[in-house]
């Protein structure tokens, strides 16, 4: 176990460095770092000193060792647009989509397994081919209509839901949540909806699918003919054994989250990491893009170490070493 | 039309040409499109739409690129069939006085044209990659496979993102004219090659070490030959159905990147910026620029999406 895990974390390591080499080229060779950050005006002298200052004389190596120093120490370097640290506007940001990102997240792993479970069991039943026949709209529909049509729906006809921003936040700190003011819990219900529709509708199918498989196996068949009652089979017998390949594709699907985060902010102008990058997209504002960029790997590579450890918990076979040629 | 048949070379007789007919008429594929109504109905409509974009300025009312035909004055009119509508403009016109109807077939024809461009870049990166992991073996394989790894990691959206805000400071960040379009479809090309490149890798694994690779090799064809002449026909069936499904994902994140602002400027239109326009006015109750571009773009997703799969299914020997 200790082999594997240490094998884990030297390829988060090597994705961590193989990303940060990205975003040191962006921020070092796209347009000019001097010019964006002093404008038209400054000497010949002053950009020198900035130059000098950036480190931008030394050898590309050393500047990218210096560059690895910096974000391992939390500088990412000044927003060419709003001239400010990229670390503060990053940590202004970051509760906002930590909110929306874990609540839709945890809503849709919730629904998905339940739902997944129930269009196994009833498999002919109408509610179950309702929902899928439902769930077919969600793979295939764009994050954005799905959020537009909320907005029509909720804000535009009904007037039920704020149809943008955060509402009301309480600040612990530099942490600002809104769950603690009914504004803020209203604003967040729809961007989590529409974010986590798509993943819903995944892990749901993926439930399904896994359930019918196991309820077909022989070990199902002899619960039953023991007589252990049907509720006790599903989901302490067939949903256990689903849950690997429903943990894989969760982790998988981190990379999807956040990828709609941003369609998702951008709709309801929810004022988290996302519509920040977008912004800074626009504008080419590359230090915000660079460290983005990073962030995104470094969340991307902390989920999946979770995930390969959390085999280790979900599947006993691995932790008696018996089985080293079963790993997922 | 008929007066250009003359050049062709001569025609097949009508014997053969119905041979062939019936042939394809009584193939597996042709057989299991028919017995699901489903995809028969997707196929109509995914033909439709692709029909009448191709024939936008044909079909087309009004032309969006002919600013004489533009008045600011019809602007934010509702549609035909709406109190104050007009008949000239059966969806009604957006914030700029453009007839709807007219710029959604330009818009759609836009975002097909897009979608099938960085489909082709795509394919192009992925495929050459692919085969050259896959025949040399070794250091490159692992190099490039390494590479398709750490990209598979990014959400592709991501990816698109980054490729454009990089691709328009280098290229200058106002450029006119056609300049946006191939930005973007060269970073919906870039962020979606690690498919097609893992599944010809795969396949190209296994055709090298046949026979004909070792014949062709012995007659001391190059390297590049053998790949591309040799193995590229054995190996391309499966990574046309991946384009087929792509296809819809390609015009998925076109329609993304134009809607977050990225993508296409609001003067081209293209689903994507239209229902970026529209939602602008959704809350002045002006819902028909955003819903028919919405309906469309659902509906063009939906069906080619449908399409792919059968496609995927009908061609996959272990599901027969």
């Amino acid at each position: 176990m200790i082999a594997y895990a240490l094998r884990s974390l030297a390829q988060a390591v090597v994705v961590t460095l193989a990303v940060a080499l990205i975003a040191f080229t962006m921020f070092r060779f796209v347009g000019d770092p001097v010019a964006s950050m002093m404008g038209q005006e400054a000497s010949l002298a002053d950009r020198a000193e900035l130059a000098e200052r950036l480190g931008l004389n030394q050898p590309v190596h050393v500047q990218f060792a210096r560059y690895l120093r910096d974000i391992a120490q939390g500088n990412f370097g000044i927003s060419y647009r709003q001239g400010r640290p990229v670390a503060d506007l990053l940590a202004e940001r970051l509760p906002a989509t930590v909110e929306l990102a874990v609540l839709s997240a945890a809503f849709a792993l919730v629904a998905g397994v339940a739902l997944g479970v129930y269009t196994a069991i009833r498999r002919t039943g109408l509610l179950a081919n309702f929902v899928m026949s439902f769930s077919l709209i969600g793979v295939s529909l764009p994050t954005f209509l799905i959020g537009i049509g909320l907005i029509y729906v909720f804000a535009v006809e009904l007037r039920w839901l704020p149809s943008f921003g955060r509402g009301e936040v309480v600040k612990f700190g530099w942490w600002s949540t809104g769950l603690l003011t009914e504004s803020g819990r209203k604003s967040l219900v729809m961007p989590a909806m529409t974010l986590a529709f798509y993943q819903l509708t995944l892990i749901m199918r993926l439930v399904r699918a896994e359930m019918l498989e196991a309820m077909r196996t022989d070990y199902i068949k002899f619960a039953r003919a023991r007589g252990i009652p049907e509720r006790s089979i599903w989901f302490r017998h067939a949903l256990r054994n689903t849950m690997i390949p429903v943990t894989t594709i969760a982790g998988l699907q981190l990379g999807s989250v956040i990828a709609f985060a941003i369609v998702t902010e951008s709709v309801f102008q929810w004022p988290g990491l996302g519509s920040l990058f977008v912004q800074a997209v626009e504008f080419v504002d590359i230090p915000v893009m660079a460290a983005y960029l990073m962030f995104v790997a470094l969340v991307f590579v902390l989920v999946n170490l979770i995930v390969d450890l959390l085999y280790f918990v979900l599947d006993p076979r691995l932790r008696a070493g018996t089985l080293a040629a079963a790993r997922p | 039309m008929a007066v250009e048949t003359t050049n062709l070379p001569a025609p097949p007789s009508r014997g053969a040409l119905r041979a062939a007919l019936s042939r394809v008429l009584r193939s597996d594929l042709v057989y299991s499109f028919t017995r699901s109504k489903l995809t028969m109905l997707a196929g109509l409509v995914s033909l439709i739409l692709i029909g009448a974009s191709v024939a936008a300025p044909l079909i087309a009312p009004h032309s969006p690129y002919d600013l004489s035909t533009i008045s600011l004055l019809d602007s934010h009119t509702p549609p035909a069939w709406i109190q104050g509508g007009e008949s000239r403009f059966l969806l009604g016109t957006d914030d700029q006085g453009r007839d709807l109807f007219s710029i959604i077939l330009y818009g759609t024809r836009a975002s097909i044209f897009i979608g099938v461009c960085s489909v082709l870049v795509a394919l192009a990166i992925g495929v050459t990659l692919g085969l050259v992991a896959g025949y040399f073996g070794g250091r490159i394989d692992m190099v490039l496979m390494r590479i398709a790894d750490v990209q598979l990691t990014f959400p592709a959206i991501l990816t698109a993102l980054l490729v454009d805000g990089v691709a328009r400071v280098l290229l200058g960040t106002h450029k006119t004219g056609g300049g946006e379009s191939w930005i973007l479809i060269l970073s919906i090309g870039l962020s979606y090659w690690v498919p097609y490149a893992r599944t010809v890798r795969s396949s190209t694994l296994v055709e090298r070490n046949k026979e004909y690779v070792q014949a062709a090799r012995i007659i001391g064809l190059s390297s590049r030959a053998i790949m591309f002449r040799h193995v590229l026909p054995n190996v391309t069936g499966p990574v046309f159905v991946l384009a087929t499904i792509n296809l819809a994902l390609a015009i998925l994140t076109e329609a993304t990147l134009s809607f977050l602002g990225v993508g296409l400027p609001p003067s081209e239109p293209s689903l994507g910026t239209l229902i970026n326009i529209g939602n602008k006015f959704l809350f002045a109750g002006e819902w028909w620029i955003v819903i028919f571009p919405s309906i469309t773009l659902a509906a063009l997703v939906l069906t080619v999406n449908l399409v792919g799969d059968w496609l995927r299914d009908a061609l996959n020997p272990k599901l027969r």
